[in-house]
């Protein structure tokens, strides 16, 4: 009980002093979390939809696939990564091995199997009904995609919000490429990861609640987003 | 369809683009340091680095992992000096060649904590009797048993008592020394700590500093430029000016500066003309 | 009327299987669109299968359809739906939408867009979201956008099913319309009245079969079939 009080008076503590090293990480958390999303969704979306109302060989393999990737776990996927970036690796020439960059592609890569899943199975619900009158505009399979995507934009944006709620929330592929280098690669995650390790759990706690809050604010934002948007539009 | 889903898709791309890019200034001045989570714990180089940036010109990326992986990091030549504390393991990376020499930095000590109430009557200044003491009466104790310096040297203290430690009370973590405290302290059991991070550890319960003083405990810290010749891209001119800082009489002073709690954690010992 | 180039369908026993018993079974239709034709015949009979598969919608499991002539393309036809499926966007956007799929340029599509509208009187709310119209005004965006690609061949299912009676006329005028720039129209309909005005050509399908195909007014007046007299009688549901 005791953690929590001073959890909550150590985070109203660092967010009314604007504390310097908590802006960077915050600021930092922000920026890769959205690009590694905004990535994940510029890719998944449409991988989603193509396998939705695409017909071709191993369709159903794909979309078997598409699921199972959604239990792929992170830190797998962050040791994959570090093992491809590190200087012994194939991709190490480029360096990016304990740079924000690093957290982005596999934050992203991580996020790109829920994004696909979801997006996946939205169009496919959405398919038994515009179907036929896409196909009888004359609207191939391939051209569907970027329509229906559009259409469905109200869902989606909610798929791509879990995807950068997965993102922000991400830890351990993070602190495998990122290093968590103070000031570098420190995201609120793997600050929180330290401060607990370090045994000071009232200021791990704080920045969970910082963390929660952020996410929280972008979630209401979007759904206010949302709301306005289907008033307009149906 | 293409032009439909590619405009959007690369505006997408570019804004993300924009989001991640490396800040102008970040550069290639920096070197990266392998160190142990330990030596990042106790907050040292969150004091010391701000120093050597001023004194060096350049910045000091520190990835604080377990000491296995921080050698194995240099192996793979992601790192560009090392910096930890277990001399054996240092000395074998250096024998493979990955490293160039091996500096004594400084050294900070162990101690072994345990319940006020000492059940295993462990207290005094020898930690072969206390290990001994505490297997006998088999009293619970925590590892970290993560391939760490700490554990490392945890080991190496049962097999100067030859014991081998086995059995419901030795409880092995496989976590590090922070989380390793916290059981500890959940159980009341007995832990072999550095005392950097048992001084900022605030979740003590009922545990306090039984064993310490002994010579043994002493955690000696070296520090080793890796070798250019196995790693081409090692910056090499950057990092042996961090190593030459690092024990010259100005870094050696900035080190036993540090305070916690009022309380010098590190004890600068490079040698002289080394 | 104007008229416009000729074409024939041709279909040849028709037979599509949907579940475990055929949708239609047999069917043999021929038509050159110079009359309007009706398709009626009771619930479950088959009507929306047969449209679905003449449009070419739905794959036949057995027989053939064959256009010739000026619908011989899948783009010279074009289907109104019973439930207008319109996307999130604009009445405009949405006739837009389906003249940008056919290729037309931009400053064009607008244009022909706004004109569909107009004739189907909804000009002066083209800028509203489709979704948030009324059935009505929905099913008149969907034949705006189905008017505006100049198709041959009109196929309408139950355009008026889910509308008033005032929303019904406008439908009805604007088939009208249609029919006079020269679309050969074909539609299914529950609404006796309607079919009798809109049809010169009955078609009455009964289990998937075609028991009889008269002249309209013939049609009400003495139908020929057992099941077409127990229809309109109403003993059919």
């Amino acid at each position: 009980m005791n953690d929590l009080a001073e959890s909550a008076r150590l985070a109203l503590h660092l967010v009314a002093t604007a504390d310097a090293e908590l802006r960077g990480i915050v600021w930092l958390s922000l920026r890769v979390s959205l690009a590694s999303a905004l990535i994940a969704c510029a890719v998944a979306l449409p991988v989603g939809a193509l396998v939705a109302v695409g017909k071709f060989h191993g369709r159903r393999a794909a979309v078997v696939l598409m699921n199972a990737l959604l239990g792929l776990p992170s830190v797998v996927v962050g040791l994959l990564f570090y093992i491809l970036l590190s200087r012994a690796g194939p991709l190490g020439r480029f360096g990016i091995l304990f740079t924000p960059q690093a957290i982005v592609i596999a934050q992203a890569f991580l996020v790109m199997p829920l994004v696909a899943a979801l997006s996946r199975q939205f169009v496919e619900d959405a398919w038994v009904e515009y179907r036929e009158q896409l196909r009888s505009l004359g609207v191939s399979r391939l051209r569907a995609v970027p329509t229906l995507l559009w259409d469905l934009r109200l869902s989606l944006s909610t798929v791509a919000l879990a995807g950068l709620g997965r993102a922000a929330s991400e830890v351990g592929a993070v602190m495998i490429v990122g290093g968590n280098i103070d000031g570098v690669t420190r995201v609120m995650t793997t600050a929180i990861a330290l401060e607990t390790e370090k045994g000071d759990l009232p200021l791990a706690l704080a920045l969970g609640a910082i963390l929660l809050a952020i996410v929280l604010a972008l979630n209401g934002a979007a759904y206010a987003l949302r709301e306005w948007s289907a008033r307009r539009h149906g | 369809m293409t032009c439909n889903l590619a405009r959007p898709a690369f505006a997408i791309l570019a804004l993300a683009a924009l989001l991640a890019a490396p800040a102008a200034s970040a550069a290639d001045d920096f070197i990266t340091v392998a160190s142990t989570t330990s030596t990042e714990q106790s907050g040292l180089f969150k004091y010391f680095l701000p120093e050597a940036r001023k004194a060096l010109g350049f910045d000091v990326h520190v990835v604080a992992v377990g000491t296995g992986q921080a050698l194995d990091m240099g192996r793979r030549c992601d790192a560009d000096v090392e910096f930890v504390h277990d001399k054996v393991a240092e000395e074998k990376f250096l024998a493979e060649g990955y490293g160039v020499r091996r500096h004594d930095v400084m050294y900070n000590d162990f101690v072994i904590v345990g319940p006020a109430s000492d059940p295993a009557h462990a207290k005094g200044h020898d930690v072969v009797e206390a290990l001994t003491r505490i297997a006998a009466a088999r009293q619970p104790f925590a590892s970290r048993g993560d391939k760490s310096g700490t554990d490392a040297a945890e080991k190496r203290f049962w097999k100067m008592a030859d014991i081998v430690p086995r059995g419901a009370w030795y409880r092995e973590t496989g976590s590090g020394m922070g989380p390793t405290l916290n059981t500890a302290s959940g159980m009341d059991a007995y832990a072999l700590t550095d005392r950097g991070t048992w001084l900022s550890f605030r979740n003590r319960g009922d545990l306090v500093i039984l064993v310490e003083g002994d010579r043994r405990l002493f955690n000696q810290y070296g520090v080793m430029l890796v070798n250019p010749a196995k790693c081409p891209s090692v910056k090499k001119e950057m990092g042996q000016k961090f190593v030459d800082w690092v024990i010259s009489p100005q870094g050696q002073k900035t080190i036993a500066s540090y305070r916690v709690g009022g309380q010098q954690l590190f004890f600068p010992d490079a040698k002289a003309g080394s | 009327m104007a008229s416009r180039a000729p074409f024939s369908l041709e279909a040849r026993g028709l037979r599509v299987v949907l579940g475990s018993h055929p949708a239609i079974d047999g069917v043999d239709l021929a038509w050159n669109g110079e009359s309007r034709m009706a398709v009626l015949g009771p619930n479950g009979a088959g009507k929306t299968v047969l449209l679905r598969t003449l449009h070419g919608l739905l794959a036949p499991d057995d027989g053939r359809v064959l256009w010739s002539g000026a619908a011989a393309l899948p783009g010279d036809q074009a289907m109104v739906f019973q439930r207008p499926v319109l996307l999130r966007r604009s009445a405009l956007a949405n006739v837009e939408y389906a003249l940008a799929v056919r290729g037309m340029a931009r400053a064009q599509r607008r244009e022909r867009a706004r004109e569909a509208l107009a004739a189907v009187g909804l000009a002066s709310v083209a800028d509203r979201a489709a979704r948030v119209m009324s059935g009505g005004e929905q099913q008149r965006v969907a034949i705006a956008r189905a008017w505006a690609l100049r198709p041959r061949v009109l196929f309408l299912d139950e355009p008026t099913a889910s509308l008033d009676p005032n929303a019904a006329a406008d439908v009805e005028r604007v088939m009208g319309e249609i029919r006079g720039a020269g679309t050969a129209l074909l539609f299914t309909t529950h609404h006796l009245g309607f079919a009798r005005r809109m049809a010169d050509e009955i078609v009455f399908l009964h289990g998937g079969r075609i028991t009889e195909r008269t002249p309209a007014d013939r049609f009400f007046a003495a139908p020929r079939s057992r099941e077409a007299e127990d229809f309109l009688r109403g003993e059919l549901p």
